[in-house]
């Protein structure tokens, strides 16, 4: 059987790309695509502690993880194409009207 | 039970539809709406005092309670003869004003208003005389303060009004300020503000002549002398005269000023126990009573002489009640009530035929024009005088009688002076304003014309009351019927004081007064009728006094002086320096900080989205660290 630490490694290591992805870049929809990853690498970590634990509650909590992004998605995506439609550019450097 | 709540509960009513609506319906309708609330408040109260004389004696007092309220007070009312006579006054009295109202203030764009904030004075006079606590009965006490500011300033558009607004407010506010701490250490005594409770408790709980009952009684009769222009306090009641007359009638006779009287007579029980401060009231309304008339021997303006009758006439009251002749006080309560609604009435009748003129000095001579007003003035100036058989003659002759009989002879001789002065100054006023030659305006002398009978008819009601009141005070036996019926109020008290020295029997002290009045009267023929001419030289003669008296002993100014003046110039250091520079300094220096502060908190926003996450992904790691470590 793969031992926890393997998935726990790659867990960590897709975190931290997708960590990486969502600080360095500029694209508001690849910013979008890393913290997907991110979620993505938490619930793998789940998925494994609950096999080594023999608890069924890891599993569980990784379908609400799901549903989350799900409804995070179409929230996110929906604010980006009206972005897009108004400024013609996805770059969240240049959405700064707010700053104070 | 009873019907009693709705005595002051009508002319509530009244108040509201009129000052709601009052708009948006006809005149016709207002003045309908107005006089009737009192009309039926009236009805009422004739009901109630049927329903008091058909009871058995001993039995006399019921207290219809409403709701409870607060600190054990209730809202509740008491009826009992005092409270049961004085609603009759108040609401017959009003009532009476009120439909002179009609006619009066017909051509007043703001008709509504005024009948409106009428009933609401009516009202809060009525709450107060059936308060059965001191609590309610402060609640009535500064509504009619209020009332009073709002009508005396009717025409607030006229500084002169607006000023006199303010000023009876601020002056009733000083006497209230002592009548308050006076309920309050009734309160601590007592732990109640129950009428029944407190006398009831009052000879056991309190030492008499002690230093409690005395400062109780003197805080509580400090709020009388504001609410009842005593001196030193007197200083608003002819400034009051800015009002339209109605109100002036109502304020003089039935609402607002014999209030200090009622409360002295309803909480005797106190008094009692205080014997100094009763002489300091018997001499307080000794005193007023003979300076207000001596200011009124030479005002030329109609109004403020009987502003300062009015005065006078409250000393008379606190005479008798300082001496202990409490029925005698609310006798002349009721005597007052009529004769000084009768002649502020008939003045604004002179008034309204002379298009709002007050200066006697530019009447005259109108008696032929105005019959009926001419007539009944001259009833309540003979009646204030002391004529038999008006009613003036047996209250007025009561309070010295008494006065005389309970040991007070200096007192006496003050009131026998001042009963000259009075029928001297109400004849000169009647003389002036409608005999001897005719100094009227030559542009108005064609205008002259009698009032409309909706005011000429309240007028011959006041007359004939005035006429044939004195007949509560009428009897072969020992017990006159208002005294008989105001027993039990008084039940508390010895019957009858000492005997009469026999030397002064009752006979020569009646004899003695009706010649006071006489001589007062026949003065004024001399000097306004017989030889117009010898006034102005006995003014010349005696300039000093005149001086003096003209200028109102100077106490308005000497007022200005001490506390005006001072207080005007701690209101603007307040205003200037305290307010603007402290008060204001705290509130911009707090606001001050946060913006500064804010604008050092801003730098960190920069706007850079993945700024942001930077630090959160910082963040979450210090959390994480943070754990790790403390474990």
């Amino acid at each position: 059987m793969i031992p926890s630490i393997d998935y726990l490694l790659l867990s960590a290591a897709l975190f931290s790309i997708g960590a990486a992805g969502a600080l360095l870049r500029r694209n508001a929809l690849i910013v979008f695509i890393s913290i997907e990853l991110m979620l993505n690498a938490v619930n793998l970590s789940f998925v494994a502690f609950a096999r080594q634990l023999g608890d069924m509650t890891g599993q569980v909590y990784v379908f609400f993880v799901l549903v989350v992004a799900a409804a995070e998605v179409v929230v996110g995506l929906a604010i980006i194409v009206s972005i897009y439609r108004t400024r013609a550019s996805v770059d969240v450097d240049d959405a700064d009207n707010l700053r104070g | 039970m009873s019907w009693v709540w709705l005595v002051p509960v009508l002319p509530l009513v009244g108040a509201l539809v009129n000052g709601l609506f009052g708009r948006h319906i006809s005149k016709r309708w207002v003045g309908w709406i107005g006089c009737s609330s009192i009309g039926l408040a009236l009805i009422v109260s004739l009901g109630v005092l049927l329903d008091l004389l058909a009871r058995p004696a001993g039995q006399q007092l019921f207290i219809q309670p409403l709701f409870d309220w607060m600190l054990g007070a209730q809202v509740a009312f008491q009826v009992d003869p005092l409270s049961a006579l004085m609603i009759i006054v108040v609401s017959g009295v009003a009532l009476l004003i009120h439909i002179y109202s009609i006619g009066y203030m017909s051509a007043d764009s703001d008709y509504s208003r005024f009948f409106s904030w009428l009933n609401l004075f009516t009202f809060s006079m009525l709450l107060l005389v059936l308060a059965d606590n001191f609590l309610l009965l402060f609640v009535g006490w500064e509504l009619v303060g209020f009332c009073s500011y709002l009508l005396i300033g009717f025409w607030f558009r006229r500084p002169a009004a607006a000023r006199a607004a303010k000023k009876a407010f601020i002056v009733n506010r000083i006497g209230d300020w002592g009548f308050l701490i006076g309920i309050f250490l009734i309160y601590v005594t007592f732990n109640s503000f129950d009428y029944q409770t407190v006398f009831s408790q009052a000879p056991g709980a309190l030492v008499p002549g002690g230093a409690l009952v005395t400062a109780i009684t003197l805080l509580l009769f400090a709020g009388a002398v504001g609410k009842s222009a005593q001196i030193p306090l007197y200083v608003w009641l002819p400034d009051a005269m800015e009002g339209p007359t109605p109100v002036s009638a109502l304020i003089h006779a039935a609402t607002m000023v014999t209030a200090g009287v009622y409360m002295v007579v309803r909480a005797h029980a106190l008094y009692a126990l205080a014997p100094v401060s009763l002489e300091l009231v018997a001499i307080i309304g000794a005193v007023t009573a003979l300076i207000a008339a001596t200011i009124a021997l030479v005002h030329n303006d109609l109004k403020r002489v009987l502003a300062y009758s009015t005065i006078s006439q409250l000393g008379y009251m606190f005479l008798a009640a300082g001496v202990g002749a409490y029925s005698a006080a609310i006798f002349h309560l009721m005597g007052n009530a009529f004769m000084k609604a009768l002649l502020f009435l008939a003045a604004g009748s002179v008034m309204h035929a002379l298009s709002g003129e007050t200066d006697m000095r530019l009447m005259g001579g109108l008696y032929p024009k105005l019959k009926t007003t001419a007539r009944t003035f001259l009833i309540g100036a003979l009646a204030m005088s002391g004529i038999p058989p008006l009613i003036g003659f047996f209250s007025k002759d009561l309070i010295l009688s008494e006065t005389f009989a309970r040991g007070h002879p200096v007192l006496y001789f003050i009131g026998l002076l001042t009963a000259i002065l009075t029928a001297f100054y109400l004849l000169r006023a009647a003389f002036l304003t409608f005999f001897g030659r005719s100094r009227v305006r030559k542009e108005l002398e064609p205008q002259v014309h009698e009032s409309p009978p909706v005011m000429l008819w309240p007028l011959r009601g006041l007359a004939a009351l005035s006429v044939l009141g004195g007949a509560v005070w009428i009897s072969g036996t020992n017990f006159t019927p208002l005294e008989g019926f105001l027993r039990p109020v008084f039940a508390d008290l010895p019957l009858k004081p000492e005997a009469v020295p026999a030397a002064l029997g009752e006979g020569s002290l009646l004899i003695i007064s009706v010649l006071a009045a006489l001589v007062g009267i026949a003065i004024a023929w001399y000097l306004y009728l017989t030889r117009p001419s010898a006034a102005d030289a006995l003014a010349r003669t005696f300039r000093p006094v005149y001086t003096l008296l003209r200028h109102k002993y100077w106490l308005d100014e000497l007022y200005g002086a001490l506390f005006v003046r001072p207080g005007i110039r701690l209101a603007r250091f307040l205003a200037t320096v305290f307010e603007l520079r402290l008060l204001d300094g705290l509130v911009n220096g707090v606001g001050g900080l946060i913006d500064r502060s804010g604008g050092l908190l801003r730098r960190i926003e920069t706007g850079y989205v993945r700024q942001y996450a930077a630090l959160f992904l910082l963040g979450a790691l210090g959390v994480l660290a943070y754990l790790f470590l403390m474990r």
